[in-house]
């Protein structure tokens, strides 16, 4: 086995057992990177050099006898819009594209507090709008089950560094699912945790009351060890929850005995394809037979979420993005006259055709006169949302359902369809529309071989519920060991 | 119809800089100038990813303001985004307060004519500064200095209760001298910390409507302030006269004509597309935070007027002018813990302080020396080692000299009092000489006679002369 298949645990292990060196594991890395990232191409920024000398380093101070962390020198990609000092932060956008962060995003501190080494930037959906990763504005990130198919998005190209093992781990956002279903496209685990759990300072904003960063792992064991290793209050945001530092990886029990499981039935009706529903139920069996309570339940008021989500992000999006102008930093038009011909001019060029119509759409519910109809009927249907989960958590400790309606798609065959992309992320808006934790967990492949996830969502905070959930059924499944990407 | 036939209306929204150490939503420096784009930081520079925090003096010093201003404080309060495009505006929205701001519905008290009178209050909120642009006299183009964004702002919006430009100096003065004695602002007109967005509109008097109303924003001086209400006034009633009508607008004040004009070039009206910053959480005060902030306040001009009017018998007029501004106040309170007599002290600054400030174009926060000197001053007038006519040019030294102490001045300009008899005797001999007709007329009960003599002794004596010995003197010799 190559030291790049390992889950991170695994890699742990080894290195505390002194089998590995981190400098073996990172070369590994790069290595897989050069063979396989010409077809998937997930990586914006490869960070080799700086990342060699940091793994060289580790070596030589654990070799030294220094005191270290038990993760220094554990590799990992970075999404494309969480800021490290230094290095380029695109966000997928010609905006950006030589951009270069003059300051670290708290999560990246965290990571370099523990020697954890930055293997490179993983491309996105510009300004992480999009399913599919085509909306980079660089190239799209190829599914590595399928080469022809598109590995979800906006966080395509963490999710597919991390199947195609490029990665040991990732960092991705989530705003609308964004994590959970590239996650669930490319077979590995996306766990979007609770709004206020992971700082969002240094992750570039898109819709800032939506936006959560968190881990895409092989297993969900690693997701825990990740979470650890961000969650927290930071001083620096102020909407990141002073909670109790909690230890995710005690919550990975394997028993669900009792557990109670609530399937709203609106996620498994036409819209969801036969091959996902199949597998959904096979879940839910498993779980049965795991001692869980598995009941059907209903989330009517989840039908607005995504009107709801696209009225909220882009308003959020129209504002956030206005400081891409031209004046400071990021791409400035050659093209200009006088002031206006720079705002609009740079604006035009720098932003892709997505960002572009989110911006006009944010802009348009803001203005006066439409404010009340939609940003704020919005808030409303926000607010009932969230008291419609609030509801069925009285009853349920987990609810249950498909994290994509289908399987990964073929490469543009949905660019021109704006609604129909919007769709794919019909199972994951209504989970940040309500700030909860929702986990994406491989389940399945359909006939053509491609993975199936499932999505577990917890109430706030209650990340553990859903490690202790998702970690039984992988321990009693064999996702991994039955299925392996194809690269075809 | 003439100009006596209209009302004048005015509103005022005064934006106010506080002296807080650090920015609004980042630790950066906010003290006044620096080099440029030297007091900032990522996050007010607006860099990608970074998040405000909002500095809770912020909020203390605005809820002192709305508690000194009687206003009520809102305990649920928000920040919401401003969304405009301007180089000076680093993210493209200011975060201000819109529909629910710290503190509301408060009134003041001012000085008019007519006595005392109520200017209501409709808002406090909290906002942050916007940078500044610096354009290049070689036409190279417009460079952005952020050092002053993300300074903290109040913006104190005044209902339309002003009716004069006298009253809106006295209403402006009031605030300045709020904001100065509880200490929020060093409210420096002329480095802009304080600033004022001038609403003017004229109606018939009787009417019950309100006119169509022109804005004037960013003025930070009194005289000018006072220029614009008179010209703008003048104009929207000609306007009106001449059968026009007048368009709700901005516009904008020229110092040198004098003259305010329409600013066509500007966009139609914007739309800021309010909404509110999903990143920060809501203000929450508790009634303990309030309270204590309110036992907290220091005393307010109101008080201190009341206890110069008990205590000190200062007359009305004089305990107003003292507590007009909170550094005449404290140079009064310093003055007359040395020299013991409010009187001379607040007819000093009254007359003679006021006066100087005035011909230098100066307010009182500019008055170089301290109460120190001034009761050092009054207590030699009360020795008699000056007379009160010296005490002038003293001050004037004080002025350029601010270093120097009022006995040293005297002693070097040789302006101490002569109060030898002898010497007194001489000059008054000498002056009665030189005018029998004043002896005369005295004589025959002219009393002012007497004072034309002292006038011309004075004189001769360059202002030394005791006074009290003086007339003394004159009238033992005219007696005779």
């Amino acid at each position: 086995m190559e030291l790049y298949e390992l889950t991170v645990h695994e890699l742990i292990e080894k290195l505390e057992k002194g089998e590995i060196t981190s400098e073996e594991i990172t070369k590994s890395y790069f290595e897989r990177i050069k063979e396989k990232d010409g077809q998937v191409k997930a990586y914006v920024s490869i960070l080799e050099e700086q990342a060699m000398t940091n793994a060289k380093q580790v070596d030589c101070d654990r070799k030294a006898g220094k005191m270290l962390s038990k993760f220094a020198g554990i590799p990992i990609g970075i999404k494309d819009n969480v800021c490290v000092t230094g290095t380029r932060t695109t966000c997928s956008s010609k905006m950006l594209e030589n951009f270069v962060a003059p300051y670290n995003a708290t999560v990246i501190e965290k990571l370099k507090a523990e020697d954890i080494i930055c293997l490179g930037k993983l491309n996105m959906d510009e300004f992480a709008m999009g399913s599919s990763t085509e909306t980079s504005a660089f190239f799209p990130t190829h599914n590595p089950w399928d080469l022809t198919r598109v590995p979800g998005g906006s966080s395509g190209g963490s999710a597919a560094a991390v199947a195609s093992d490029m990665a040991p781990w990732a960092l991705g956002s989530d705003t609308g699912g964004s994590i959970r279903q590239p996650a669930s496209l490319c077979g590995v685990v996306g766990l979007k945790p609770t709004y206020g759990l992971v700082s969002r300072f240094g992750l570039i904003a898109y819709a800032s009351s939506l936006d959560q960063i968190g881990p895409l792992t092989k297993d969900v064991t690693d997701s825990a060890i990740l979470l650890n290793l961000i969650a927290g209050h930071d001083p620096k945001d102020t909407t990141s929850m002073e909670y109790e530092k909690k230890d995710y990886k005690g919550s990975l029990i394997n028993d669900v005995k009792g557990m109670k499981i609530g399937v709203p039935k609106e996620y498994l009706g036409e819209g969801t394809s036969a091959e996902v529903k199949e597998a959904m139920f096979k879940v839910i069996k498993k779980y049965q037979e795991l001692g869980a309570i598995v009941e059907e339940c209903s989330l009517d008021v989840g039908q607005y979420a995504s009107a709801v989500y696209y009225i909220l992000a882009c308003a959020e999006a129209s504002s956030n993005l206005g400081r891409f102008d031209g004046i400071r930093y990021g791409y400035r038009t050659e093209k200009f006259e006088n002031l206006r011909d720079i705002y609009k001019n740079s604006r035009s060029e720098g932003f892709g055709t997505e960002v572009k119509r989110r911006i006009i759409l944010g802009t348009y519910v803001l203005s006066s006169g439409y404010y009340d109809a939609y940003y704020k009927k919005a808030q409303k249907v926000r607010t009932m949302i969230k008291n419609a989960y609030a509801e069925l958590f009285k009853k349920y400790d987990l609810l249950l359902s498909p994290v994509s309606p289908t399987t990964a798609f073929k490469i543009s065959e949905k660019m021109n369809d704006p609604l129909q992309m919007y769709l794919a992320d019909i199972c994951t808006v209504p989970v940040n529309i309500g700030g909860l934790p929702g986990m994406s967990i491989p389940c399945d492949v359909d006939s053509e071989g491609l993975p199936i996830g499932f999505q577990l969502i917890a109430k706030p905070f209650a990340e553990e519920t859903i490690f202790r959930a998702a970690f039984t059924y992988e321990q009693n499944t064999n996702f991994r060991e039955e299925h392996k990407p194809t690269f075809k | 119809m003439s100009k006596q036939d209209y009302e004048i209306v005015i509103g005022l929204e005064v934006h106010c800089e506080l002296s807080t150490k650090t920015k609004i939503f980042c630790s950066c420096s906010a003290e006044f100038g620096g080099e440029p784009n030297t007091h900032c930081c990522p996050i007010c520079m607006a860099m990608p990813g970074t998040l405000p925090v909002l500095n809770e003096k912020v909020v203390e010093y605005a809820v002192k303001a709305g508690l000194a201003t009687n206003c009520k404080i809102a305990q649920n309060s928000k920040n919401d985004r401003k969304n405009y495009f301007y180089p000076d505006l680093p993210k493209s929205y200011q975060i201000s307060q819109f529909d629910i701001p710290l503190c509301y519905d408060g009134y003041i008290n001012i000085e008019t004519e007519e006595g005392e009178k109520k200017i209501r209050l409709e808002r406090i909120h909290i906002e942050e500064d916007a940078g500044k642009l610096n354009h290049d006299d070689y036409g190279r183009g417009s460079f952005v200095d952020l050092n002053r964004a993300g300074v903290p702002l109040i913006e104190c919006v005044s209902k339309p209760d002003l009716r004069s430009k006298e009253e809106v100096d006295s209403y402006l003065r009031k605030i300045k001298s709020i904001f100065e004695y509880i200490g929020i602002s060093d409210c420096k007109m002329q480095e802009g910390s304080l600033r004022a967005d001038v609403n003017v509109s004229v109606r018939k008097k009787g009417a019950t409507e309100f006119g169509t109303r022109t804005e004037m924003k960013n003025m930070n001086s009194f005289r000018n302030i006072s220029r614009l209400i008179e010209y703008e006034t003048n104009r929207q009633i000609e306007v009106l006269e001449e059968g026009g009508e007048i368009i709700q607008e901005t516009r904008r004040w020229d110092d040198i004509s004098g003259k305010t004009f329409s600013m066509r070039d500007k966009e139609d009206a914007e739309d800021y597309r309010y909404f509110p910053d999903p990143d920060l959480v809501a203000i929450q005060l508790s009634d303990e935070y309030i309270e204590k902030i309110r036992n907290a306040l220091p005393e307010l001009p109101e008080s201190r007027k009341k206890r110069y009017l008990e205590e000190y018998q200062l007359i009305p007029k004089a305990a107003n002018f003292v507590t007009s501004s909170k550094y005449y106040s404290d140079m009064f309170e310093e003055a007359i813990k040395i020299c013991q007599n409010p009187k001379t002290a607040s007819n000093l600054m009254m007359s003679e302080i006021a006066r100087i400030l005035n011909e230098r174009e100066e307010e009182p926060e500019q008055i170089p020396f301290t109460g120190r000197e001034l009761g050092e001053l009054v207590q030699l007038i009360d020795k008699g080692t000056i007379s009160s006519s010296i005490s002038k040019k003293v001050l004037e030294e004080l002025f350029e000299n601010p270093k120097s102490a009022p006995s040293k001045i005297i002693e070097e300009k040789g302006w101490v009092q002569i109060s030898d008899e002898g010497a007194i005797q001489e000059v008054v001999n000498k002056i009665l000489q030189a005018n029998p007709q004043s002896i005369a007329d005295y004589r025959a009960g002219k009393d002012r006679a007497l004072g034309f003599l002292v006038g011309q002794a004075m004189k001769e004596t360059k202002g030394k002369a005791n006074p009290q010995l003086l007339n003394k003197l004159f009238i033992e010799e005219l007696k005779k």
